[in-house]
Parts: C-alpha cells; structure tokens; sequence
C-alpha cells in the first residue's frame, strides 16, 4: 500500500534510507522547537532550509501548501490569542491586541508550520513500507513495528470493506444524513468490526501454518551506509547553525 | 484533534514522552498476557478498523460532518491493553504518514488519546457494567457514559500538559472550559456511535467483547452437570 501523501518522484531525497530521514526530520523539529520565539531571523532560515529540500525532492509548492492545511485548527487558535491575551496591548487597525500573545501566535504558527511541511516532506519521498522497515533499523520495538505492518498491509482492504457496505446500503435506498440516523451507520461499524477480527483470527492461523513463532523474518535490505547519514545530518546541523548563529548574533 | 509541534514547550513534551514510553511498555505486556503470539496480527487488524471507521465521515448536521474516534469502542471490544497499543500505532501513523500531530508532541498525543483516554473509558465501563442492567440497554448506556467521559478525560490531559509548559499566556480555567464543552459534545456523538456498534458485536459474537468476558456462562459445564 501506498499513503496518500507518497509522491513517487525520482530524486535524491525519495533515495535515502528511511531511517536517516526520519532522524533528520526528528532533529530539524526538536531545533525549531527549542529555537526561542523572538528569533524572527532563525525562523526564516529554516523557512529556507525546508525550500530547499523541497526543490531537491521536486516536491511543488502548491502541493505542500495544500496538504499543510491539516494545521488550520491550530491557526484557528492562534488568531484568537492576540486578542484574549493579558499584559501589554498596542494599537493596530483600530484594534487592540496584545503584545504577549502576537508573539504566542507567531510562535504557534511559526513552529506549526515548519514541524508540518517538514514531516510533509518526510511522507512525500517515503512509502510506507519504507517508513516501517527505518523505524525497525531504528530499534523501535518489534511489537509496535509488526502491528503497523499490519494495520497498514490490511487498511486498504477495510477501508474497501467499508466503502462496499455503504454502497450496498445506499443502493437499498437507505441514506443516514442526519445524527438521528446514526444506527445503521453504527451497525455498519460494528459488521466492520466482526469482519476484521475474524479476517484477522484467518491471518494468523495462515501464518501459523506457515511456521509463525512470533517474530517476522528479517526483512533483506541493507542499512544506511555512512555516507547517507552525513548527507541527511546536513539538514539539523544547518538548522542548529542558524539557531546559534541567531542566539549569539 | 492532535497536539502540534511548539503548542507545548520542550522539557515537558520530553516528559510525557518518557511517560508515553513506559505506558506502552506496559500495555505490551500485559496484552501479550491476553493474546500472546495473536498480539501482532490481532492488534493490527483492529488497528486498521480504528482507521478504517476514522475515514468514514457521518453528516451531523447539513455541511457538518464528524467522524469516529473509536477509543472507547476499541477498548470495550478488545480490553484497555490491546485497546491502547492500537490507538497509539494508529497515532504514530498519522503523524509520520499523514502529517497530523507533532512530531515532538507524539509523547503527549499518545499520553493523552491511548493512555489516559483507554484507562479512563475502561474503568468506567468496568465500574457500570457491575451496576447498570445486564442487557442490551445497560450494555449501551455503558458505552455511551464511558466514550464521553473518555474523551473528555482526554481532553483535559492537554489542559495539565498546557498548564505545565504552554508557550502561550491563556487562563488555564477558559482553556479547560473550552476544552471540556468541545469534547462533550464530540463525546455524545462518539458515545451513541459506540453504543449501537457495541450492543450490535454482543448480540453476534459476544464472546468477541472484551468487556464481557466475565460475564460469560460455562454452558457445556452446565449441559453435562444437566
């Protein structure tokens, strides 16, 4: 299966490892949330940094932009705070906001963003698939790594479950618009549910029978060599370069 | 909804990810008590229906559309173990796949949604399921109360987490009355879902509700006693 934000480019970013990708990623968002607010500089450097990367994963902007939108109700908390904020206020368009919280806005927004397009960024030039086997060269724990192995292996063919249901329901001429419609939308769920337990009882019989004891078999594939953590470390130490070079400046 | 990056500040995000950690450690093991080697394959296709049902958007209202947390629901057909490992894989999907939640704020997201809310919503159902009627009616009344009061136990997490290191000067009392008045109302909606998908599996399968498994019969003692 293929997540709908997987841009399947060809370019030197969608070639690293998964692994160097994901801590790059994780590094380049624990700077910039650390980075203080007031460092109006810094934020804009990482602005830079994140194009950047963009344009060598031939990810468009508008693309980006589009799908950064899943932020919109933090934005949404944002606008608020200027004008609910206590302390020292100043004078703008006849409006009165507070100082405090346009700089608690700025940073909501600002962090927001950035942590959005660079995990973007991240789901744009990895499969799924590639996500899971970075996360278990990352030692994540096997358990949590075989249960999204499933759960991503069969979410296609549940949510397909799912859709043919409605379809059958809708075809009956039954259509719950309405909340007070909601039961045969939770009985839908609960066949769902029966559904993909019993799938999920004939699975593990089928790997049973194949000699199942447990673990997966170790998927082939080598790990990162040195060369692409060094490429990926550009990224954060870029980005800590600017928050020093901002905090000392 | 999940916690973005730079809402809460550093040091406590850390915290709650050590927090998330140990929890789910937990979690694991004793799930493996409950299904041992099942674990994998079991957890994940419930996991999957978790994200199957989030997908499926119901209008409320013309224009308004909500959908599925599934929390509670997983809970009560699967156990607060199992229940919380799922919502937490599926937490920590949405945020590498699908961009949604922080990456630094993963630890307070899963601290919140599978810890808190799974715990909260399974000793409620625990605790009623022994006072509430055996039946259909208390089975779903039991559904309902827990998805609500889940979700706002949830939901007040965020407030102790934004009380500890919000970035922002808001009074902790608006932001609790905000919080509690949001997720009431999507805990209604959740809970009435919940109960009829609930009460639905216990009339098929109720050996497939988790919730229920102390109130199972020993039929075939009874039938060779008989």
């Amino acid at each position: 299966m293929n997540n709908s934000l997987h841009l399947n480019r060809e370019s030197p970013i969608h070639r690293l490892s998964p692994e160097v990708k994901i801590v790059a990623v994780l590094l380049f968002t624990i700077v910039v949330v650390v980075t203080p607010r007031e460092e109006f500089a810094a934020f804009a450097g990482y602005a830079v940094l994140i194009a950047i990367v963009a344009a060598l994963a031939r990810v468009p902007a508008g693309w980006l932009l589009k799908r950064a939108t899943i932020e919109l109700p933090f934005v949404l908390l944002a606008v608020v705070l200027p004008f609910a904020g206590h302390g020292e206020r100043v004078e703008w368009l006849g409006m009165s906001l507070s100082v405090e919280g346009l700089y608690g806005a700025w940073n909501i927004f600002a962090k927001g963003t950035l942590g959005v397009l660079a995990s973007l960024l991240l789901a744009a030039t990895t499969t799924t698939r590639d996500l899971i086997v970075g996360l278990d060269r990352l030692r994540c724990p096997d358990v949590i790594t075989q249960i999204m192995t499933f759960m991503v292996r069969y979410l296609d063919v549940l949510a397909d479950d799912a859709r043919r249901m409605r379809i059958a329901r809708l075809a009956r001429g039954y259509d719950p618009r309405f909340l007070w419609q909601v039961k045969a939308f939770a009985v839908g769920i609960g066949a769902l549910f029966l559904r993909s337990y019993e799938r999920g009882e004939r699975v593990y019989l089928a790997m049973l029978s194949r000699g199942y004891a447990g673990r997966m078999p170790v998927t082939v594939g080598a790990p990162a060599p040195a060369a692409e953590w060094v490429l990926s470390a550009a990224l954060p130490v870029a980005s800590a370069g600017i928050a020093v070079t901002a905090l000392l400046a | 909804m999940h916690i973005a990056n730079g809402i809460v500040d550093g040091p406590v995000s850390a915290i709650f990810i050590v927090v998330a950690v140990v929890g789910l450690a937990f979690c694991v093991w004793r799930a493996k008590l409950d299904l041992d080697d099942r674990l994998a394959p079991m957890a994940g296709l419930v996991a999957a229906f978790i994200f199957a049902v989030q997908m499926l958007n119901f209008q409320v209202l013309p224009g308004v559309s909500g959908h599925l947390l599934g929390g509670t629901l997983a809970v009560m057909l699967v156990g607060p173990y199992v229940g919380a490992l799922c919502v937490a894989t599926v937490l920590i999907v949405q945020c590498l796949l699908f961009a949604d939640g922080g990456l630094t704020a993963l630890g307070l997201n899963i601290t919140n949604m599978a810890l808190i809310g799974a715990a909260a919503a399974y000793l409620l159902v625990a605790g009623l399921l022994r006072v509430l009627p055996k039946n259909p009616a208390g089975l779903g009344a039991t559904a309902l109360i827990a998805s609500v009061a889940g979700v706002v136990i949830a939901s007040m997490g965020f407030v102790v987490e934004y009380a500890l290191g919000g970035t922002t000067e808001l009074s902790i009392g608006a932001i609790a009355a905000t919080m509690a008045g949001v997720h009431t109302l999507i805990g209604i909606g959740e809970g009435l879902i919940a109960a009829i998908t609930v009460v639905t599996v216990a009339r098929v399968r109720p050996d497939l509700v988790y919730a229920l498994r102390h109130f199972r019969k020993p039929v075939l003692a009874k039938a060779v006693l008989a």
